[in-house]
């Protein structure tokens, strides 16, 4: 049979060419626009090359607010990964408990980011808040708004707080997908608690852990709203993530060819590091015929 | 390897367990052979899979004792009781090649990893997945799988039993065969005390020296599959074992005739007076259909012609029953049945009763 053409057909695609065109591809384009060219105002823009991608990458701004990204990023992962599947382990897996937990660990979830920024900053005060009054009232010289170790204490103590409980709940649907028999016959093989652990949980918890690494990765990586609500980047630049420098300078500084330029390198970071990650985890364990192993 | 008496033993899922029906299995008494190859057979339900955790240690019995070799091990943990338990799913460790599942339960007991390394490499030649040995386990096929599970309980050669939970479920019909022929041979070859436990008959018959079969969580009969097939102690036994099961038909017994309906039928031997319900129970082997002469006249509802014989579904009176035809044999239009007088038994409320006399030229 002949194909026929009708070029009608195209006109199916427009509704979602549009929602893709306005979503993403008009922003993106946008922003790759300003970050190769300069404009000293007036809407008067000249080519600026890869000059801004030069000073970013260059600026000892944009290394230290880097390095204060990754820095928090694995302090996180250090901590929620462990203490979610720590969690998930010892919840009940059966019982009318399972839903009081399960309940509990969503909760943090459905708070907006701002208000846990809120939450935190009211509760760390040392004149009303729980936290930051009990503290000194036991001696300690607790202020997160000039001190750097407290400032970094609180938010990552905050993040922990709002978001171990989705590596939990991630970690928990992993586990109870597990047949009773694979306990039943590591008992009958002997196996410790230990080797249940690393040869039977572990193993069938990778596909979610994967999941929980990415997003607690990306999510950890881009923060902003807590920070800048409890700290506003301070003490001094201690806690400018990039995202919060990116911020200062677009709409503080109004540098936009700078921060185009930073932005794209800080959604290519996100992006190589996702990928690599990704690929390096699915590829952990899986079975190649060829593969020896002695 | 060991015997395994079950004393007195009962089990109820229920904490306070009043009548029989609370029990999920009714009181057991029974010693199995170190070494016999048993077949626990019953439909889905009957308590076969509650029995079989029980030996493994993974269920303490509400009541009674278990013992091994005479040891009382009723409350020892599935680790201490020495058994391997092959589950109806797969269970290898994914992450571990082929041989690391193997020597798992060793190393777990300390075993010197010479000793280790001689009986996994036995195993493997055994198992057949010597090209296999060290790949990973998890991108095998659910038969090799299964051969891996098999495995890790036979290396332990000196387990007091093996135990199988419908361990062909998940298997290819033309590798259940293969797999249910090596279990054999092993059997053979190493001696170990096997339960197998099944709904499927086939291989609870091929499997086994002695067949236990289960109804409503009630052991009602162990014996041979002769003995399963010939003088089924149950009329559940009867239906559940023979491809069609056995007829069983209402009927009222004096002496050595059975009255069914209308019709009357000789019997190997006089009864005494029985009570109860009573039934006739004859294989559909044993009947045989003819046009003319003496017997019982049938109307036939059905014919299934499955190659080498015809089922003929039959009516007598209202009861239905099976014949088998052999291959040629045609199906009369007014058949009359006779039944083998020696091949019929008696049931009282669904028991077997035996004649108090042999009548004589029966």
């Amino acid at each position: 049979m002949e194909k026929t053409y009708n070029n009608k057909a195209w006109l199916l695609v427009i509704p979602v060419f549009l929602l893709v065109a306005i979503s993403a591809i008009i922003p993106i384009m946008t922003v790759i626009n300003y970050s190769f060219q300069d404009t000293f105002g007036k809407n008067v823009f000249f080519w600026a090359g890869t000059e801004w991608f030069i000073d970013v990458l260059r600026s000892e701004r944009f290394h230290d607010a880097l390095g204060r990204n990754l820095l928090f990023s694995f302090i996180i992962l250090c901590i929620e990964i462990p203490l979610g599947i720590a969690i998930a382990l010892s919840m009940p897996k059966k019982g009318p408990w399972v839903p009081v937990c399960l309940v509990l660990m969503a909760l943090p979830l459905l708070i907006p980011w701002n208000v846990v920024g809120t939450i935190w900053q009211i509760f760390g005060r040392g004149d009303i808040g729980l936290l930051g009054y009990t503290m000194s009232a036991i001696g300690i010289d607790y202020n997160y708004t000039n001190n750097v170790f407290d400032a970094w204490a609180t938010i990552i103590i905050m993040d922990v707080w709002h978001w171990t409980s989705l590596v939990v709940l991630l970690c928990y649907a992993g586990l109870v997908s597990i047949p009773e028999a694979y306990y039943q016959a590591a008992r009958i093989d002997g196996a410790s608690k230990w080797s249940v652990f690393r040869f039977i949980q572990l193993p069938k918890m990778q596909g979610v852990l994967i999941i929980a690494f990415l997003l607690r990765f990306m999510d950890s990586f881009m923060i902003y709203t807590e920070p800048f609500v409890l700290t506003g980047g301070g003490p001094g630049n201690s806690t400018t993530f990039l995202s919060i420098d990116l911020v200062k300078q677009a709409i503080g500084q109004f540098d936009l060819g700078p921060a185009a330029a930073m932005s794209l390198i800080y959604q290519l970071i996100v992006l190589l590091v996702c990928y690599v990650f990704f690929t390096v985890m699915s590829n952990v364990g899986t079975d190649k015929p060829e593969e020896v192993e002695e | 390897m060991a015997q395994i008496t079950l004393d007195k033993l009962a089990h109820s899922y229920l904490p306070h367990p009043k009548t029989d029906a609370d029990f999920a299995l009714k009181q057991i008494d029974h010693v199995w052979d170190d070494g016999g190859a048993y077949a626990l057979l019953g439909p889905s339900g009957c308590g076969k899979t509650t029995l079989l955790n029980i030996i493994s240690g993974l269920l303490v019995p509400s009541k009674g004792k278990i013992l091994f070799d005479g040891r009382d091990i009723t409350t020892f943990q599935p680790e201490q009781r020495n058994i391997a338990q092959v589950f109806q799913f797969p269970v290898i460790y994914d992450t571990m090649t082929v041989r690391q599942n193997l020597e798992f339960p060793l190393k777990n007991r300390n075993v010197p990893s010479d000793e280790i390394s001689k009986r996994v490499n036995e195993m493997i030649d055994i198992l057949d997945l010597g090209d296999k040995a060290n790949r990973k386990a998890r991108g095998l096929t659910a038969d090799e799988k299964q051969k891996i599970s098999l495995g890790r309980g036979l290396v332990r050669y000196d387990v007091n039993a093996i135990l199988f939970d419908e361990p062909l479920t998940v298997i290819d019909p033309h590798m259940k065969w293969q797999l249910r022929t090596k279990l054999k041979d092993l059997h053979r070859q190493l001696g170990h005390t096997m339960i197998y436990v099944t709904h499927d008959q086939t291989e609870a018959l091929t499997f086994a020296d002695k067949v236990v079969v289960m109804y409503e969580g009630e052991v009602v009969q162990i014996g041979t599959p002769e003995e399963l097939f010939d003088e089924p102690q149950h009329t559940f036994v009867g239906y559940f074992i023979g491809s069609p099961g056995m007829n069983i038909i209402p009927a009222s017994v004096t002496g050595a005739t059975a009255q069914l309906g209308t019709h009357s039928v000789k019997l190997k031997g006089a009864y005494a007076k029985l009570e109860g319900k009573t039934e006739i129970g004859i294989r559909p082997e044993f009947v045989t259909m003819k046009s003319s002469g003496k017997g019982l006249p049938a109307t036939v509802t059905g014919v299934e012609d499955i190659g080498r014989f015809k089922i003929v579904r039959a009516n007598i009176e209202g009861n239905d029953l099976n014949v088998v035809l052999n291959e040629g044999e045609s199906v009369p239009a007014d058949p009359l049945l006779s039944f083998d007088s020696a091949r019929i038994n008696i049931y009282q409320n669904d028991h077997l009763v035996r004649p108090q006399s042999t009548a004589k030229g029966a």
